[in-house]
């Protein structure tokens, strides 16, 4: 496995991983690949996974079985000694800390450290798990914040700016570390419809730079444009998963994915 | 009247400056433990949590004075034998790590499970995300109670007398023992008390101002 792992091109690899919560089965063998510079977008029903399958890509849910590999390493379990026949051991909290820094989250509620300010919340990881020094770490922050339209915005504390900024700031910082992939959890969710678009035409000219990026929304529209793949999680399983045009069309023979996509026109247009 | 006082100044002055002393080491050496016990009642493993826990709830539910005679009066017959200096500072510490604990368990618990998370995101080692993520968020809702918990250690402290310390309190007690004056000498000693806990409510207000970065 680990051989043919580190010679395919799949730079996120999951592998039939289930997860259940009491008897809940949240994730029932899940996989999905996710190749150097693509934009995969999950989408499917409230329940149904998605953002499981993504909190367990940087590991802040922990799987039952199957295996989850970026790069070809396996996220939050090493091989165990043989003396156990090789089960799995959870990793290290330090081996932990450094594959979550090679992995960018961005959340529905921001999370910005409401102490920081905007640079501050950027300049943390790059200080104190990159090494970067505080003049590397602030011209580096305050590159990201032009990047996302927040210049002028720098020493502003998150409670002094709106959702969308506050959140564009949340994306500057999750870049700023240059992480692999880039995941992205409903993060316009929470924000006022208005200011949902600046959010997206930032995540828009991340992917146009190549950034690989595994998004869970309800933006229909956006998850067609900007994605490479859709996969459309029911149950806990991928149900669907193709090229936006396949997987979107109104004709499709999948029975949940239909009712979904029926259920979201209704609702949404 | 007032030369009275003056005459007894310098042997109060002594008992002030003990006052202060057993109340610094209690208040630093509770912070201390009540710190590392408080993340332990938090964050440690099972065994870990219901030993802090047990701990706290039993010493909260024991009035301090009995603490300070069983500290005193019972540690000699299991073979600790400690001077009554170093039991009356053991009983106030043992008294206020247990406050320490909760304070801490509530300030932390005030801070919302998003901010360890995004702070596990970008790849900070749990002690990283305490020093610079928790820690800084949950030390405007610790201040408070903890500042107040100081104050009630210097007022606390005036316990030590029962066992013969002479602090503040036994001080002025001593010089009504010879003087007869007990009305002005006691309000000048409450006078003492207020000044400090007063100056401390003060710098923590002050404080508190200094860190009022979250709405809410």
């Amino acid at each position: 496995m680990a051989t043919s792992s580190n010679t395919s091109t799949a730079l996120l690899d999951i592998a039939e991983v289930s997860k259940s919560f009491g008897a809940v089965n949240v994730l029932r063998s899940v996989s999905l690949t996710v190749a150097k510079g693509e934009v995969v977008t999950v989408i499917g029903p409230s329940g149904s996974g998605k953002t499981t399958l993504l909190r367990c890509v940087n590991f802040l849910e922990s799987y039952d079985s199957g295996s989850i590999r970026i790069d070809g390493k396996e996220v939050g379990f090493r091989p165990g000694p043989a003396r156990n026949s090789g089960a799995r051991q959870r990793r290290s909290e330090r081996d932990l800390a450094a594959m979550r820094a090679e992995t960018g989250m961005v959340f529905q509620g921001f999370n910005l450290f409401p102490h920081l300010t905007a640079a501050g919340n950027i300049m943390l990881g790059l200080t104190k798990v990159r090494g970067k020094s505080k003049t590397e770490a602030r011209s580096i922050a305050e590159h990201w914040l032009g990047r996302v339209g927040l210049g002028h915005k720098a020493d502003s504390l998150p409670a002094e700016l709106s959702g969308g900024q506050q959140q564009r700031v949340g994306i500057a910082r999750a870049v700023a570390m240059e992480p692999k992939i880039l995941l992205l959890d409903e993060i316009t969710s929470a924000l006022d419809p208005e200011l949902v678009g600046e959010v997206l035409a930032v995540v828009r000219s991340l992917a146009e730079d190549g950034m690989t990026m595994v998004m869970v929304t309800h933006e229909m529209a956006f998850a067609r444009d900007a994605s490479s793949r859709i996969v459309f999680m029911a149950d806990g399983g991928v149900s669907a998963v193709g090229p936006p045009k396949e997987v979107l069309a109104e004709e499709t023979t999948n029975e949940r994915l239909r009712t979904f996509l029926a259920r979201f026109r209704a609702s949404h247009f | 009247m007032l030369g009275q006082i003056a005459y007894a100044l310098p042997f109060l002055a002594q008992g002030f400056a003990l006052t202060l002393w057993v109340s610094l080491l209690v208040v630093v050496l509770s912070l201390i433990a009540g710190v590392i016990l408080g993340v332990g009642l938090v964050y440690g493993p099972a065994p870990v949590r219901w030993a802090v826990r047990i701990f706290s709830d039993t010493i909260r539910g024991i009035p301090i004075l009995v603490l300070i005679f069983f500290v005193y009066y019972g540690l000699p017959a299991v073979g600790i034998h400690l001077q009554s200096f170093w039991a009356a500072v053991l009983a106030l510490t043992l008294f206020k790590t247990a406050q320490v604990v909760e304070y801490l368990r509530g300030a932390v618990a005030s801070i919302p499970k998003g901010q360890s998370e995004a702070a596990m995101a970008i790849g900070l080692t749990f002690r990283q995300r305490l020093a610079y993520v928790i820690f800084p968020q949950a030390f405007r809702r610790f201040l408070p109670p903890w500042i107040n918990g100081v104050t009630d250690a210097v007022k606390g402290s005036a316990l030590v007398s029962l066992l013969g310390i002479t602090d503040l309190m036994q001080a002025i007690n001593q010089v009504i023992g010879r003087t007869y004056e007990a009305m002005p000498l006691y309000i000048f000693g409450a006078l003492i008390y207020f000044a400090v806990n007063y100056a401390l409510s003060y710098a923590s207000r002050r404080l508190e101002r200094r860190f009022a970065f979250i709405r809410d």
